[in-house]
């Protein structure tokens, strides 16, 4: 009898450290693995927190570094120049080898492309991979990062990137949306008139701020990235045109305003050209942010 | 088709080298004038017949007629429309022109304008000025030079290569040469673009070729190379007839072979090169434009030739018109239409014409 109530106050005893421990320790605590979650590819499951990690896709590479993940970050692919502390490689990501990957001895790797059977030869391997392809959706990358801080045990550093993310888009989106109002928008990918349309996810930016995108009207495949013609672009007469090919291809206003025709443009005629860099405007990661805010400043001076 | 092909282009077979048929002529004439009529008036934006022909009287100075464009519209029309149509007419000209002289002088019918290298070269020229170039020089200014300069450099390349191995005289080594460079050349350039995987996109649309929305520079640009090389293929137009009789017959007939040869392979392949530099690779144009006037007017050399350069053109300018305004406001590249629309002309002029060729 005895011998039991000093069992049964031990028990409770051992309960309250254990409650205590777990409650003072809050959002610290060590989560718990194992971890699966469910990509587009299918359902992957990370048995322990990885500590060599390597990412092949650029906008993983930022996420990873935003919610906390970057000291476990071994390696990262030839085209992650962001940010600049990222351990950079000649790793690539379009044109992956499997040995010099596994060369580095990784627990867990991040794609957004799974060239060649990628994933499963790295499968093989027993390293489990994250195929996160590009989002079309703020929700959708939304995911992603919360995924990557569920698989790297830094899931409460993914939700305060996230909800950081949310409100200033919100703040900016409240602030611009009348500004924007019936105003339209040319997103530039190329010189030769590639553009982006509301399928893109660069094309929800101007969604979300309430812009209208001429390049909606030449999607009707539904790509994402229609080619509009010349004509079409000087007829449209857009009032911000936002320019994604500063880096690769040299554009800046001033060679804009020289195409023949343009200077007919109203955004030509009114400077309301927009320079992004081409990274940001075609990432999906926290920069998100940073192409809000150039867009509102580019609306305020409209 | 190899067999129908070969027997049409095989020495003055059933064909008598002979001026060009008046009929033919205006037919050809006719073609390439209704496409510049097609081409201006239709385009991803509607200005109407009506306006399109007042601006034009305006700009004839024809008194009493002012254009009923708007300012936008007449920059459309003038800056836009207008140099597209003469730059794909100048291209079209000059590669089905630059076909049929390669086919004369290489007596194969299944040559085309990129044969020695040219299109190889200039797409590693082009690569390398947009994967290695600084900002300021890349891009419009940098990147036709330097695909000019590599669709030479391959093509100077392949008769080295050739003549090295066989002093020339025989054309099969100098194809064998231009099939070595081209697809040496074409390693590289893969290599170069897989290294520089974030210019991916400028090289494969680069690659997959169109007629330019760059107003009048890129005509300025190309007008020289092509007038030069046309002017000089024409000239010899008799002596390509000569030339496609065998080099013997033609030494024996008192033609330089050797010389005629170099001066058409390279006024074809500078023309070439200029028209691949501003617009990239445009397939098909080349080999289905001269058969398509071999086996429709039955002409040699002589005739063929100028022919070429007048169906040429209107065939691109058809074909760009289409382009820009089957899916507009988007455009489809190029070459994608010249070998949709091309393959299955192709197809019925070797149906029809089996009889008679």
């Amino acid at each position: 009898m005895l011998r039991s109530s000093i069992f049964v106050a031990g028990a409770i005893v051992a309960a309250l450290v254990v409650l205590v421990s777990g409650a003072a320790a809050g959002p610290a605590a060590p989560p718990a693995f194992p971890v699966t979650i469910t990509t587009a590819a299918g359902k992957v499951t990370i048995q322990k927190r990885p500590v060599r990690i390597i990412s092949l896709s650029p906008t993983a590479t930022e996420s990873l570094f935003a919610i906390g993940a970057g000291p476990q970050v071994v390696a990262v692919d030839d085209q992650s120049d962001y940010p600049k502390n990222a351990p950079r490689t000649t790793l690539s990501g379009f044109t992956p080898n499997v040995e010099a990957i596994a060369a580095y001895r990784p627990d867990l790797v991040v794609a957004s492309y799974d060239p060649k059977g990628l994933v499963s030869a790295l499968g093989r391997l027993g390293i489990p991979v994250v195929l996160h392809g590009a989002a079309s959706t703020f929700k959708g990358a939304y995911q992603q990062l919360r995924q990557l801080g569920m698989v790297t045990g830094h899931e409460p550093g993914a939700k305060r990137v996230i909800a950081g993310m949310k409100e200033k888009i919100g703040e900016i989106v409240k602030t611009s949306r009348s500004r924007a109002n019936g105003l339209s928008v040319y997103h530039e990918v190329s010189p030769d008139f590639y553009s982006a349309s509301t399928k893109s996810f660069v094309g929800k930016v101007y969604a979300a701020l309430g812009l209208e995108n001429i390049a909606d009207a030449a999607d009707s495949a539904g790509t994402g990235f229609p080619q509009l013609s010349a004509e079409y672009i000087v007829s449209a007469s857009p009032d911000l045109i936002v320019l994604a090919d500063t880096v690769c291809c040299g554009q800046k206003p001033s060679t804009v305003a020289s195409r023949p025709g343009w200077d007919r443009i109203s955004a030509v005629r009114t400077g309301s050209i927009v320079r992004i860099h081409d990274s940001i405007a075609s990432r999906w990661g926290p920069r998100l942010v940073s192409f809000f805010r150039a867009m509102s400043s580019a609306l305020a001076r409209l | 088709m190899n067999a129908t092909a070969a027997k049409v282009v095989s020495p003055a077979a059933a064909v008598r080298p002979r001026g060009i048929a008046p009929v033919w002529a205006a037919a050809a004439v006719a073609f390439l004038l209704g496409s510049i009529v097609i081409g201006v008036a239709v385009g991803p934006i509607d200005l109407g017949f009506g306006g399109i022909a007042t601006s034009l009287a305006e700009r004839l100075r024809i008194p009493g007629i002012s254009s009923s464009l708007s300012a936008t519209e007449e920059s459309i029309l003038w800056e836009i429309r207008m140099p597209r149509i003469v730059l794909a007419a100048l291209v079209g000209g000059m590669l089905s022109l630059a076909g049929a002289t390669y086919q004369g002088v290489f007596r194969n019918p299944l040559v085309d304008p990129y044969l020695l290298g040219v299109a190889a070269g200039a797409g590693l020229g082009a690569t390398l000025a947009i994967a290695y170039l600084p900002d300021g020089l890349r891009g419009q200014q940098a990147l036709p030079a330097a695909a000019f300069v590599g669709g030479a450099v391959a093509v100077f390349l392949t008769y080295s290569v050739g003549r090295s191995a066989n002093r020339g005289r025989d054309t099969t080594t100098l194809v064998l040469a231009g099939v070595t460079v081209a697809s040496f050349f074409t390693a590289l350039q893969t290599f170069v673009q897989q290294q520089n995987a974030d210019t991916l996109q400028q090289v494969y649309t680069w690659i997959l070729g169109s007629i330019p929305s760059s107003g009048w520079s890129d005509v300025v640009l190309v007008l020289p190379y092509v007038a030069v090389a046309t002017v000089v293929i024409l000239v010899y137009r008799r002596v390509v007839d000569v030339l496609s009789l065998g080099d013997d017959e033609a030494a024996s007939l008192g033609v330089d072979v050797r010389r005629v040869r170099l001066t058409l392979v390279v006024a074809a392949t500078v023309g070439t090169a200029a028209a691949v530099a501003v617009c990239g690779l445009i397939g098909f144009v080349g080999i289905i434009v001269p058969h398509a006037i071999r086996m429709l007017a039955g002409v040699g050399y002589r005739a063929l030739l100028p022919l070429s350069v007048i169906v040429g053109a209107g065939f691109l300018v058809l074909a760009d018109v289409i382009a820009r305004t089957a899916l507009a406001p988007a455009e489809i590249p190029l070459g994608i239409v010249t070998a949709f629309f091309g393959a299955p002309f192709f197809a019925l002029v070797l149906r029809t014409s089996r009889g008679s060729a």
